[in-house]
């Protein structure tokens, strides 16, 4: 009699998901809060140039990053000045800079370092110049000119 | 509520923009070795573009005054040579995977130099055009050849199109005609 085998079938009780939503959104909102991206403090005014062929940045855990530009506090004077992590240097300083870089990095990546140069578009060529010649000294070869892609250059 | 809480997260997820970080790549030569200063390679004045920036941002394109807007017209024609002239680079034969035999400008070399005093942001420009002629030139070359961008080429291919239009960008060390910075 099928009114008594009824009750033999029933499994396990499902466990009720009701709180399931929850418990994803603490964990969501504990890895959104516990995360900190790196960003540096500029302490100088830098507007990138426009270029028509900028390329994205792959990988930016292999990207240094060296600003120039104009410090934005008037104490630090007019003159362009050269921003490594969260202070004012020299070009002197660099090659300790990318040799501090590099080791940081994994070893197998150290060859595919990559530095960027975030420098405001009225600086005058002369300090890029010393960088660059500091980067060769330092054997870091691969740059990338900071640049805004846009469809024509004014 | 979980609904609300889900609409809220895409909604931000939606309206934030990372900025990501772009910029034009280039490669420093290598410094040279004191030995080697002695050999170098005698190169051909039809061979060299020489571009020249000043002080006051003016461009010099083979030793006539030019504007930025022109300059990558003057490029291209310079990396390919199409009529075969005889002050554009001269072309050698070469052997390339999938184009076979073909007469190319291997030996040609875009000279940049600027001062000291040259602003930034017109030296990127400089930049920016000169690769730009190239890189039309090999989306052309590749369109023509596989029907497809550059951008979207195999690694084989991609070294096919760059042995077709091999780019050289030497950079001489600047002048402080303008004086320091």
């Amino acid at each position: 009699m099928s009114k008594f085998r009824k009750k033999e079938k029933k499994g396990v009780a499902a466990i009720n998901t009701a709180s399931l939503p929850d418990i994803v959104f603490m964990l969501l909102f504990f890895f959104m809060v516990t995360t900190v991206m790196r960003e540096v403090d500029l302490k100088i005014a830098v507007r990138v140039p426009d270029a028509t062929e900028a390329e994205k940045l792959e990988n930016k855990s292999l990207v240094s990053f060296i600003y120039v530009g104009e410090p934005l506090e008037a104490i630090f004077g007019t003159e362009p000045r050269i921003q490594l992590n969260d202070q004012f240097k020299k070009v002197e300083d660099i090659q300790d800079f990318i040799a501090q870089e590099r080791d940081a990095m994994d070893e197998n990546d150290r060859n595919k370092m990559m530095v960027s140069l975030k420098v405001d578009e009225d600086t005058k060529m002369g300090v890029i110049v010393d960088i660059k010649m500091a980067l060769r000294t330092a054997n870091a070869l691969k740059i990338s000119y900071s640049s805004t892609k846009v469809d024509k250059i004014k | 509520m979980a609904d609300i809480a889900f609409l809220l997260l895409i909604f931000f997820l939606v309206t934030t923009t990372m900025d990501v970080d772009t910029g034009l790549m280039r490669g420093l030569p290598q410094l040279p070795d004191k030995d080697d200063l002695e050999q170098q390679d005698e190169i051909h004045d039809r061979n060299v573009f020489v571009v020249l920036i000043n002080k006051n941002d003016e461009l010099l394109v083979e030793n006539k005054p030019t504007s930025v807007f022109d300059l990558r017209e003057l490029a291209r024609e310079f990396i390919s040579n199409p009529n075969n002239a005889a002050n554009l680079p001269e072309k050698v034969e070469k052997d390339i995977p999938f184009f076979g035999k073909i007469r190319v400008t291997k030996n040609a070399v875009i000279s940049l130099q600027n001062d000291r005093g040259t602003s930034y942001g017109m030296y990127i420009k400089v930049q920016n055009e000169l690769i730009a002629a190239k890189q039309e030139l090999r989306d052309n070359i590749s369109m023509q050849q596989f029907g497809m961008k550059y951008s979207e080429l195999d690694e084989e291919r991609l070294d096919a199109v760059k042995a077709f239009y091999p780019s050289v960008l030497s950079e001489a060390e600047p002048k402080a005609i303008g004086g320091r910075n």
